[in-house]
């Protein structure tokens, strides 16, 4: 009995009004949460978790950095499987949230990249070094760039969003090829490796903060996604008759 | 020199009744309907072509005639409803190879001749049994340009050389967008000629048109598409 | 003079046609040969273009020693990788007009409505473009190399990783010229979409270089690399056939 209630609320979510109502609903909650949970991330990580005894101070920007860069990946993954969606079903919906995560992917890429070269500056006296992380990021931040200019490309914003969808598809085939061949290539000119956590165990006080971050990448994440999705499903539908309604409403 | 062109005057020809029997329809549409952007373009539609029967796509410009070829031909995924070949659903596999396409893009590289241009195309889809290129290209009336490139021909040559496509290759169903569009009068008698010869061999033919051209066949059927 | 319609169309099987289809259609290897023949005639009244992607690697190979100094030892040392990238970006414009022309005439609606699969005429139309614009590249390479004092025996080794990374590159960038051949212009894009998919292949056609002029083992990224090929033979005409219906639907 309770199988039926999931495919039957994705269903409903699938229609652009409801979807319209659900994300302006949702949006603000997760926005809040969101900004709760960076404040006591980020005073976790800054005031309360202590030095390290290597690096000092200068390790803290972790807390920025690897939240951002497990996003990266993960708004990747999220925009690769709501283009699967888009190409098979041709769901209007998962089409505008592919194209919508791609901005949102690309500046946690973005952030991750200058983040890593802040940190690399006291750590290796250079802005930029060849780790291989930070090269990984870059690639991915080149794949981030193509989707996005892929489907503004195109005149027809759905047959972008679609193009784009398989845009999107490719790189995550060459995703791991790329991490695995940088690695290869790295470990061959013998770059500079600096592992995030010498000893593999972090300390409870820094690993809360992290975590704490992590959430809140997340809770951002949705929120902003809901918020750019809508604005752009009322663009796309345009005269349509709930919009109609719903300006009526709106200018009561 | 008897321009070849005029071989095709006067050619109002009764029809032939179908030797092919059209029991089951060879093409038909079931509660077919387009849409783009949820905005309706056509449909729901119910028809069906039988062997030997032409059916004319007649509407208005942007009335979804040329869509609703493109959803037939499946180049664009139909928004409800169902296409039967031979009374199975069309798939890419039964679809392929037996529909020929006729569009507003001639299919045709102008950097090649009409040999070369039919020679490739006859290596995908394969040809009638008996024809070649130059009788295809003698019978559309325009032999004496089959070697030179297409860029140097007019808009209505181009035209017929694409109409050798359908006398050539294999294909029992012909789809033909505005067929009549930059033909004179000897080309549009020659259009309803090939479609009246093939569809005298159990072909069947869907053809659009805006209503400017009287189709030749007072019994084709109709299918009137409105904005 | 009249016309039975009947006999317009001499001897035609069309009525038997649903029944002998198989016969009648036309075998892949036929359709292939087909599409080979009109890509190279194609590739021949043009023979004029098949030039330019030569000219550019001359050039580009002539202003690295005025950059750098025409020191034989620096040359030597750097003649494999920039030879490798200097390919890659040859190859770059060719890929924008790999199926634009065929999108515009409507040839590519033809070779939907084929019989063959759609993926079959593609991968076809990969080994023509690499015959006609990757080849001419690899040809010239010794000439190139030994501008560059590139050491002799480097020379194989780049040819190998050469011959397995453009058909790569090729496949990859048909994917890629289908996805944008929907859009108007695409010359900076197909540039940005490419790079991410070139990492590897540049990656590991560089190290074999690299590995040859160590004096070590080259074998293993020749061998990665043959097996990206392998795959992508496999899929990148899928992605690309699939990129095409996109683009058609226009």
């Amino acid at each position: 009995m309770s199988r039926s209630y999931i495919p039957h609320f994705v269903h409903w979510l699938g229609s652009p009004p409801n979807f319209y109502r659900f994300a302006g609903a949702w949006r603000p909650w997760l926005m809040a949460a969101a900004l709760i949970a960076g404040a006591i991330g980020l005073y976790g990580g800054l005031v309360l978790a202590p030095p390290d005894y290597q690096q000092g101070d200068a390790y803290r920007i972790i807390f920025i950095h690897v939240p951002s860069a497990w996003m990266s990946l993960f708004i990747y993954a999220g925009m690769a499987v709501a283009g699967l969606i888009a190409l098979v079903w041709r769901v209007k919906l998962a089409e505008v949230v592919a194209m919508e995560s791609a901005p949102i992917g690309a500046a946690f890429t973005f952030i991750t990249l200058v983040t890593g070269s802040l940190w690399g500056k006291p750590m290796w006296g250079t802005w930029w070094t060849w780790d291989a992380r930070l090269t990984s990021e870059l690639v991915l931040l080149f794949l981030y760039l193509g989707v996005i200019g892929l489907y503004h490309a195109f005149e027809d914003r759905r047959r972008g969003a679609r193009a784009a969808s398989l845009l999107a598809l490719v790189g995550i085939v060459n995703l791991p090829i790329v991490h695995y061949s940088v690695q290869w290539w790295n470990t061959l000119h013998q770059g500079s490796t600096v592992n995030l956590f010498g000893h593999s165990l972090i300390a409870s006080s820094m690993l809360w903060p992290l975590l704490v971050m992590a959430l809140a990448t997340h809770l951002y994440y949705f929120a902003s996604l809901l918020g750019r999705a809508r604005a752009d499903l009322l663009e796309l539908e345009g005269g349509k008759q709930w919009v109609r309604e719903l300006v009526l409403e709106e200018s009561r | 020199m008897d321009s070849p062109a005029r071989r095709h005057d006067n050619t109002r020809l009764p029809m032939t009744s179908s030797p092919v029997p059209a029991r089951t329809p060879l093409l038909s549409a079931h509660h077919l309907a387009f849409s783009r952007n949820d905005e309706p373009v056509f449909g729901p539609l119910d028809f069906g072509v039988g062997r030997g029967e032409t059916l004319l796509v007649e509407g208005d410009n942007g009335s979804g005639k040329t869509t609703l070829l493109r959803v037939l031909a499946g180049m664009l995924p139909a928004t409800t409803g169902e296409i039967f070949i031979d009374a199975a659903a069309a798939t890419r596999d039964s679809r392929n190879g037996r529909m020929l396409w006729l569009g507003h893009r001639g299919g045709l590289n102008e950097s090649l001749s009409a040999r070369e241009n039919l020679a490739f195309l006859a290596g995908l889809y394969g040809t009638r049994d008996g024809m070649t290129t130059a009788s295809a290209m003698e019978y559309v009336g325009i032999a004496g340009w089959i070697d030179e490139p297409l860029r140097t021909l007019s808009a209505g040559q181009k035209k017929r050389v694409g109409l050798a496509r359908l006398l050539l290759l294999a294909g029992d169903i012909w789809l033909l967008d505005e067929p009549y569009a930059n033909l004179d009068r000897h080309g549009i008698d020659l259009v309803n000629t090939l479609i009246a010869g093939h569809c005298a061999h159990g072909g069947a033919a869907l053809v659009t048109s805006h209503g400017a051209v009287r189709f030749a066949d007072p019994n084709a059927r109709h299918i009137r598409l409105s904005v | 003079m009249t016309h039975d319609p009947a006999t317009l169309i001499p001897a035609t099987r069309l009525d038997t046609l649903a029944s002998v289809r198989g016969e009648i259609r036309p075998g892949a290897w036929r359709a292939c040969v087909a599409l080979l023949r009109r890509d190279f005639l194609l590739a021949w009244r043009r023979r004029g273009e098949l030039f330019l992607p030569l000219l550019y690697a001359v050039i580009v190979t002539a202003l690295f020693p005025f950059a750098l100094g025409p020191d034989p030892q620096l040359l030597g040392r750097i003649a494999g990788g920039v030879l490798l990238v200097i390919v890659v970006l040859a190859m770059l414009p060719a890929l924008e007009s790999m199926f634009r022309s065929d999108l515009d005439d409507g040839t590519l609606e033809q070779w939907l409505l084929a019989p063959q699969p759609l993926a079959l005429l593609v991968l076809t139309r990969v080994i023509a473009h690499w015959l006609t614009t990757a080849l001419p590249l690899l040809i010239v390479m010794p000439f190139l190399g030994a501008l560059l004092n590139l050491p002799v025996n480097v020379l194989p080794v780049l040819m190998l990783a050469l011959l397995l990374a453009t058909p790569l590159l090729a496949l990859l960038g048909a994917v890629l010229s289908a996805l944008a051949a929907g859009t108007r212009r695409s010359g900076i894009l197909l540039a940005l979409m490419l790079l991410p998919l070139a990492v590897p292949v540049v990656i590991f056609a560089a190290g074999a270089i690299a590995a040859a002029q160590a004096g070590m083992s080259y074998l293993a990224p020749l061998v990665w690399l043959a097996a990206a090929l392998a795959l992508a033979i496999v899929l990148a005409p899928l992605a690309c056939a699939a990129a095409l219906r996109i683009a058609v639907e226009a």
